[in-house]
């Protein structure tokens, strides 16, 4: 293994056999038999998930109906000091791939290497006890994420410094708020000193805040020139973050390479699940007699669903609903909301057709077209409600969340943020029209047209 | 750097391996803090807090005393009921209750397992060793009762340390098969509560071991319970050490021993892929 490389994947493959169908039986005589039969085949069944013939381990054989190959021929070389991201959509063999890298599990087939000492965090506050004290929670979740004692001794100050619940470290944490608790847990993750972080969405849970430190500290660490491997959603951040990303595709590489190619490949590959609700069944749909909501969803400006828009293209709200009872007047609106809790905006329907009318009863599509270079990029929430103003102004439905999205860069130079390329702030990010006059000052600042020339080429 | 530089290498397990006692000495202060937090942890918010691990087989010891030595008056070599049952329940105890913990160690501890990597045999380990706490206080206990007795100690008492340690492998190896198997198959946590009792009654723990018929005794002392209560009573109660009792439990216990470490370390790459 050459020195500079921090992890060496060699061809690591993980092979699941999934939950196989009970078999049904017909008659009570054949249930009797099953049932008595079953012990041995209860046996066999869960040994059978982890034990596989040589024939099935084949890859290039395409596995049986009850087989999965989670990750499937992955190889990839990191060096050290790199950023490297892992994205791919659910199902892609991410978190396998992050359990093998962790230890949690061992491959099937396949090798890994790494080199230094490693920490991995798939998770915070792992093995809080709600009866310890905080001061002891911090002892046990530092050597639980690979501390010795008294490296936990050296950053302990630091550590409650960080956390402020200094006045709380000798309470059991069960009397926390559980803001406290994962305030003093994140802590303990951001003081590991590891040489190379394997790193989970740990960023998907706790509040905007939080997530938003989760990521800072990742930066700066990166910026120490530690080695990262930082598996996610939040394209964002990967964009951001990282040097180098790799897609997973059904467990196998699909792309490795610098993260504009990457991500932007991952939000053209679009069909997202997440930025679209459907409420197929009626019954169970939010509203009442008059209205119901049929789906929700976010589009991108081809039409398709998509979780993750591109900053520089116009996308869609769509909302259908369908009206149960007609002769009312009725506003669909929506309001977007950034991963901060912060409503971005609010919109009310205002299409002519419809303003002041009755509607009558029938099925309603309405969209919505936001403007490219509008939002910032980010995670954004929609939340979508159906007012009544007469008789009295009353609200059918009011759905919170219900669709989330990511608006991305993928660092072209032709967005809002030109050629930068670090965290920037804002909850909106319009692109605005530049001009710059130019008065030139003494004869020998005066730069000649090569050296501007020479500066465009760059 | 490059000295202290750790290489890890993540590749199938293959074959039968024995404990990697070098890693484990590396986790040594991560082990540390799991015991402690079982310690901790066992008498949060009660109101007797320690006193419990006194309690607990106080009231057995008395309760066998009634039944098994006032009304069944079992027979006891001539040694006081109450006195022959202490030396017996307190070990007793502590390998039940240890046993118990050990052999959940693994399905109790799945969210931790699935989180995070550390040697997987501190899990069902860990209690082992927090149960040491408790023994420790209810030899308190013991050593009451003889002075109430007015049992001298005898040098036999030096070798109680071999009967504690021959102890503490009972639940140790039980808890190495058993945690292994639980996880795949949840049928060990509905018949530990069952084999326990069991165990209990194929120990001399209420009644004698010498009422055990000649031609039966080393098929019967095979069981390493017998050996260590048998150890427990002599070495406490200053008896001749019946070694014929004691060395087939042992040599149980180091095939069990060995045998579960070989077939936890087997089964330990799949603990998260079954949970």
């Amino acid at each position: 293994m050459k020195h500079d490389v921090a992890v060496e994947v060699s061809n690591v493959s993980k092979l699941y056999r999934l939950g196989l169908k009970a078999e049904k039986s017909d008659s009570l005589a054949a249930s009797a038999a099953t049932f008595f039969k079953s012990p041995l085949k209860n046996f066999r069944k869960y040994r059978s998930l982890y034990q596989f013939r040589d024939s099935e381990l084949d890859l290039d054989v395409e596995p049986g109906p009850d087989l999965l190959w989670a990750v499937r021929d992955v190889s990839f070389e990191v060096p050290r000091g790199q950023v490297l991201g892992i994205i791919g959509r659910n199902g892609a063999g991410k978190s396998t791939m992050l359990k093998i890298l962790s230890r949690i599990t061992t491959p099937t087939l396949g090798r890994v290497e790494i080199r230094g000492r490693v920490s991995s965090l798939l998770e915070v506050g792992t093995g809080f006890h709600n009866e310890l004290t905080g001061r002891e929670n911090v002892y046990l979740n530092g050597t639980i994420l690979g501390m010795r004692k008294r490296e936990v001794d050296r950053v302990f100050d630091a550590i409650v410094e960080f956390s402020g619940v200094g006045r709380f470290l000798d309470t059991p944490v069960k009397r926390y708020s559980s803001g406290m608790k994962v305030r003093l847990a994140f802590a303990v993750a951001a003081h590991l000193e590891p040489e190379i972080l394997i790193v989970d969405e740990v960023l998907s849970v706790g509040d905007a805040e939080f997530q938003r430190r989760c990521i800072g500290k990742m930066e700066s660490i990166g910026q120490e020139g530690r080695t990262i491997l930082f598996v996610s959603h939040n394209m964002p951040a990967v964009t951001r973050m990282c040097q180098r990303v790799i897609m997973l595709q059904n467990g196998r590489t699909l792309l490795d390479g610098p993260p504009h190619d990457v991500v932007g490949a991952y939000l053209r590959a679009g069909a997202g699940r997440q930025a679209e609700a459907r409420w197929d069944d009626l019954t169970q749909a939010p509203g009442e007699n008059l209205a119901r909501l049929r789906s929700l969803s976010v589009r991108d400006s081809d039409g398709r669903v998509s979780e993750a828009v591109d900053i520089r293209k116009d996308f869609t709200v769509r909302i259908e609903f369908e009206v149960l009872q007609g002769g009312k007047v009725l506003f669909p609106a929506f309001s977007l909301w950034n991963e901060e809790g912060l409503a971005v905006f609010a919109a009310m329907d205002l299409d002519t057709k419809w303003r002041g009318r009755a509607r009558p009863a029938g099925t309603y599509v309405c969209h919505a077209r936001i403007p490219g270079n509008l939002l910032a990029e980010g995670t954004f929430f929609l939340n979508t409600a159906l007012w009544q103003w007469e008789p009295r102004q009353r609200i059918e439905y009011h759905v919170k969340e219900a669709v989330t999205f990511q608006v991305v860069d993928t660092h072209e130079g032709d967005s809002a943020r030109g050629d930068y390329i670090g965290g920037l702030s804002g909850v909106v990010r319009p692109k605005l029209d530049w001009t710059t006059d130019w008065t030139p000052g003494a004869a020998d600042d005066r730069p000649s047209d090569a050296v501007i020339g020479a500066a465009g080429a760059d | 750097m490059a000295s202290s530089e750790q290489v890890t290498v993540i590749e199938p397990l293959r074959g039968w391996r024995l404990l990697d006692f070098k890693e484990l000495r590396d986790y040594r202060d991560l082990f540390a803090f799991l015991v402690w937090r079982d310690i901790k942890v066992l008498y949060a918010q009660t109101i007797l807090g320690f006193a419990w691990a006194i309690l607990n087989p106080l009231m057995q010891i008395l309760i066998f005393s009634l039944i098994f030595g006032k009304v069944a008056k079992l027979p006891t070599d001539g040694i006081p009921y109450m006195l022959f049952s202490t030396v017996a329940v307190v070990p007793w105890t502590y390998v039940s209750d240890s046993m118990t913990h050990s052999s959940q160690s693994l399905v109790t501890g799945h969210a931790i397992l699935g989180k995070i990597y550390f040697p997987r045999v501190i899990f069902p380990a860990t209690p082992v060793l927090a149960k040491l706490v408790d023994f420790s206080i209810a030899l308190l206990l013991v050593f009451a009762m003889m002075a109430w007795f007015r049992v001298l100690p005898t040098w036999n008492l030096l070798l109680l340390p071999v009967f504690i340690l021959m102890m503490v492998a009972v639940p140790l190896t039980a808890g190495l098969w058993l945690s292994a198997m639980a996880i795949r198959f949840r049928d060990v946590k509905f018949a530990m509560s069952f084999g326990i009792r069991m165990l209990m009654y194929s120990a001399p723990i209420i009644y004698s071991a010498s009422q055990i018929p000649d031609p039966w005794r080393t098929v019967y002392s095979l069981n390493p319970i017998v050996g260590v209560i048998e150890g427990f009573r002599a070495t406490l109660l200053g008896l001749p050490v019946p070694w014929e009792y004691i060395l087939p439990g042992m040599g149980t216990l180091v095939v069990g021993l060995l045998g579960g470490m070989l077939y936890f370390r087997r089964m330990e790459r799949v603990f998260v892929d079954v949970i």
